[in-house]
């Protein structure tokens, strides 16, 4: 529901992006846009689930990563070595996960209760552990042991990587599906912690799993959508464009290229939020906000609450996904350590809290905004800090001492307005009606 | 011989540092099942709370440490331990009086209050890091073992040596006053019974004339005692680093759960089945089982189960398995 206020807001936010441009740089400007925009894309995943649903998903780190992971799964090229190694080896023995998984899933369905049934299962999911790693171990080793400077992962399938955003949707649903399947039958905050859980190990399996993600070492030099700064460099009609609206070829061409995934993102924004202004004025939109204001009374007008929440678990989940991939493709790799929850499950959640949940337009501008401060925090502070601390000498303790701690402002900055508008305004900037 | 061997083994790298670890947990997870019991919220802050008390410790240990006072072989810590409860005592009474008061006048749901947590998390965090950044920092001093591996072995005549740390027999014996003390404080005291009765049922204990502002008040009291004995003893036993601490949220939660939230006895319970798990499942039996093995046999590989770096995974597969077949937990907690 576009509200008179919205489109003041988001003019209001495209004069503070405006003014990183016009007091930093027009670089610094579109950095705050595209990350401004992905983190716009995480809240409407969120605010999917808890806007619409109340679902309480403090997992989201994990869906952002698949979507990291999914991108390096799809573009990157295969490296055949590798594959001959191990690939077949260790694809074999996942297959045999799943299957004993599925397996213990089957006994424990069909058989009678009672001892024998707890006996067979447990012996199941025992031995099935051990073929697994007796498969999965030497495989695994001889991935790893192929070039494991510059490789020792099995690469991805050579896609093109546009292609990957879907597929990071696919994977977040995926998970989401198996955690929602599990714990979405259980008490609200049973759900927070399980996807609090769901999170870390997925965060754990993308830094340990080196034949998967190279683990720590990162994978370098994922393929774009858009051209390279290089290129463009030496490209006759860029230079001449260039030339004719008089400015640096060089910064030039970075803003370009930032241009260009700025117009890829937007694109997705407005398709996503469309569907879901959509999804949210359709009967559906209308059964969930029913579902989420009193459960019990759509139970008893036969609505089946637990699918239709796993139903929107598992989109929010992959929007989440999606984002994921979109983010990781524009910074160009994947580094599993930089997945930290504070940065994207918690400070998403300040995004939509602070937006307005429920609503769509809210969750955008809650996204870009809080993206914003949350770069733009640190050299505030630091003019600040400058300014006040003036009077004193250039190597004053005090003043290094304070321009030190000023890189931490962020995290109480994102406190106390998550505060402030819990407070005051616990609908957000953009309410829902 | 080989069996006396590998049990001491088992006890060296299993059950000892299990031991210690659970009894942290537990510390950890009382604190968290006491907020939920009585607040009625699972709070996210928990973590941040036992780093505040711990960074409070940390320095007042260095401040000792400077004027040459100490506790002899015992960590100095010990008595920077008063004013590191002090500390997160005033900041939880802080927190509760600017933040949490409000909402609990409204009558708010409790998810908001977890959101609300949120915020607080991200609040100290930044005071946190503001104040001592995010380093790896050890601040016990003493004696650093109470047996050593070495000695051990020429006393018993075994090959493998037992090493027990002052900081986990510390840990142990530090979590047995805490509990004791709490339980004592819960059921035998009036203000003890008084909090039970308002976890119990909130309405009849302010029939019988409780007045509820007051039980949250020492409820906080005791949390920031428990968060912050709990973040010392960890701090000791490993290092204290901030981010550390935040990721303690989910074993910790874990445990407080799979005893049963609100469940006080199930917070022990449950912080030494999540830290014996972990540890069993992530430790290399190798060693323990070269010497129960044949002469001369050893095992090719490592025998452990999962890498460590997967400890959390047994956590939250113990949390799942436990909220499958037994909801409330081991021991009945509430279901809000």
């Amino acid at each position: 529901m576009m509200q008179s206020r919205t489109p003041i807001y988001f003019a209001l936010m495209g004069v503070l992006i405006l003014g990183v441009g016009i007091f930093e740089s027009w670089n610094n400007a579109l950095f705050v846009l595209n990350f401004g925009l992905i983190s716009a894309i995480m809240a409407l995943g969120v605010n999917l689930q808890w806007g619409y649903a109340g679902l309480f998903n403090v997992g989201v780190v994990g869906f952002v990563a698949l979507g990291g992971l999914s991108v390096v799964l799809t573009s990157m090229a295969p490296v055949s070595p590798a594959w001959e190694a191990g690939g077949p080896r260790a694809l074999l023995a996942l297959l045999v996960a799943v299957g004993v998984i599925v397996a213990a899933i089957m006994a424990w369905k069909k058989m009678a209760k009672g001892k024998v049934r707890g006996l067979t299962v447990g012996a199941i999911l025992i031995v099935g552990f051990f073929i697994f790693r007796a498969l999965f171990d030497p495989a695994v080793a001889a991935i790893e042991a192929v070039n494991s400077a510059q490789e020792g992962y099995l690469g991805g399938l050579g896609l093109p990587v546009l292609l990957a955003w879907p597929v990071g949707g696919l994977f977040a649903a995926g998970a989401a599906w198996l955690i929602g399947k599990t714990a979405l039958g259980l008490r609200s905050d049973y759900l927070a912690i399980a996807t609090l859980g769901i999170g870390e190990i997925i965060i754990a399996v993308l830094k340990n799993e080196d034949w998967l993600t190279r683990g720590v070492k990162n994978v370098n030099g994922l393929p774009r959508p858009v051209p390279y700064e290089v290129d463009l460099q030496q490209s006759e009609t860029f230079l001449n464009l260039m030339a004719s609206i008089g400015a640096d070829p060089v910064t030039g061409s970075s803003i370009f290229v930032k241009l260009c995934y700025a117009a890829l993102f937007l694109a997705v924004i407005i398709g996503l939020v469309t569907l879901m202004q959509l999804a949210l004025n359709s009967p559906w939109g209308r059964m969930m906000r029913a579902i989420r204001d009193n459960e019990t009374a759509c139970e008893a007008m036969g609505k089946d609450v637990t699918a239709r929440h796993l139903q929107i678990f598992v989109l929010g989940a992959a929007i989440c996904g999606i984002a994921g991939a979109m983010m990781t493709t524009l910074d160009g790799q994947l580094t599993p350590a930089s997945y930290q929850p504070l940065r994207f499950t918690f400070l998403v959640w300040v995004m939509v809290i602070v937006g307005g949940s429920g609503n769509n337009w809210g969750a955008v501008l809650g996204g870009m905004f809080i993206w914003f401060l949350w770069v733009e925090v640190e050299p505030i502070s630091i003019f600040l800090v400058e300014i006040v601390t003036s009077g004193l000498a250039e190597d004053s303790a005090l003043r290094d001492g304070i321009l030190d701690r000023v890189v931490y402002m962020r995290h109480l900055t994102m406190g106390l307005i998550l505060l402030l508008v819990l407070r005051f305004s616990p609908r957000g900037l953009l309410p829902e009606k | 011989m080989d069996f006396l061997n590998a049990l001491v083994a088992f006890t060296n790298f299993v059950i000892v540092p299990a031991s210690a670890y659970g009894a942290q947990l537990a510390i950890g997870a009382l604190g968290v099942t006491l907020i939920y019991g009585i607040l009625r919220f699972s709070n996210f802050a928990h973590g941040e709370t036992m780093a505040f008390g711990t960074m409070v410790v940390l320095l007042v240990t260095g401040l000792f440490q400077q004027w040459g006072i100490s506790l002899g072989p015992l960590p100095t810590a010990l008595l920077a331990l008063p004013f590191g409860i002090a500390a997160a005592a005033a900041l939880v009474l802080f927190t509760d009086k600017t933040v949490y008061k409000f909402y609990r006048r409204v009558k708010a749901a409790p998810v908001m209050l977890v959101i609300v947590s949120m915020g607080v998390m991200f609040m100290m965090n930044g005071i946190l890091r503001m104040i001592i950044g995010t380093d790896d920092r050890r601040f016990a001093d003493g004696e650093r073992f109470i047996i050593r591996a070495r000695d051990f072995k020429e006393w018993t005549g075994l090959s493998e040596g037992l090493a027990i740390r002052t900081t986990q027999v510390l840990t142990i014996v530090v979590a047995l006053i805490t509990v004791a003390l709490l339980f004592w404080f819960l059921n035998k005291t009036r203000t003890g019974k008084s909090m039970r009765a308002y976890s119990d049922n909130e309405d009849l204990a302010l029939l019988s004339g409780i007045n509820p502002e007051r039980v949250v008040m020492i409820t906080w009291l005791v949390v920031a005692a428990l968060a912050t004995v709990a973040g010392t003893l960890y701090g000791l036993d490993k290092s204290f680093k901030p981010f550390v601490y935040m990721q303690l949220l989910l074993p910790i939660f874990a445990s407080a759960i799979v005893g049963g939230l609100g469940s006080p006895l199930g917070a022990i319970a449950g912080g030494f089945v999540i830290a014996f798990s972990e540890i069993t499942l992530t430790y290399a039996f190798k060693k323990v089982v070269t010497y129960l093995g044949p002469d001369g046999w050893s095992p090719d590989g490592l025998v452990q189960l999962l890498s460590t770096d997967y400890k959390f995974a047994v956590s939250f597969a113990i949390l799942i398995i436990v909220l499958l077949f037994k909801p409330t937990g081991l021991f009945k907690g509430k279901s809000v």
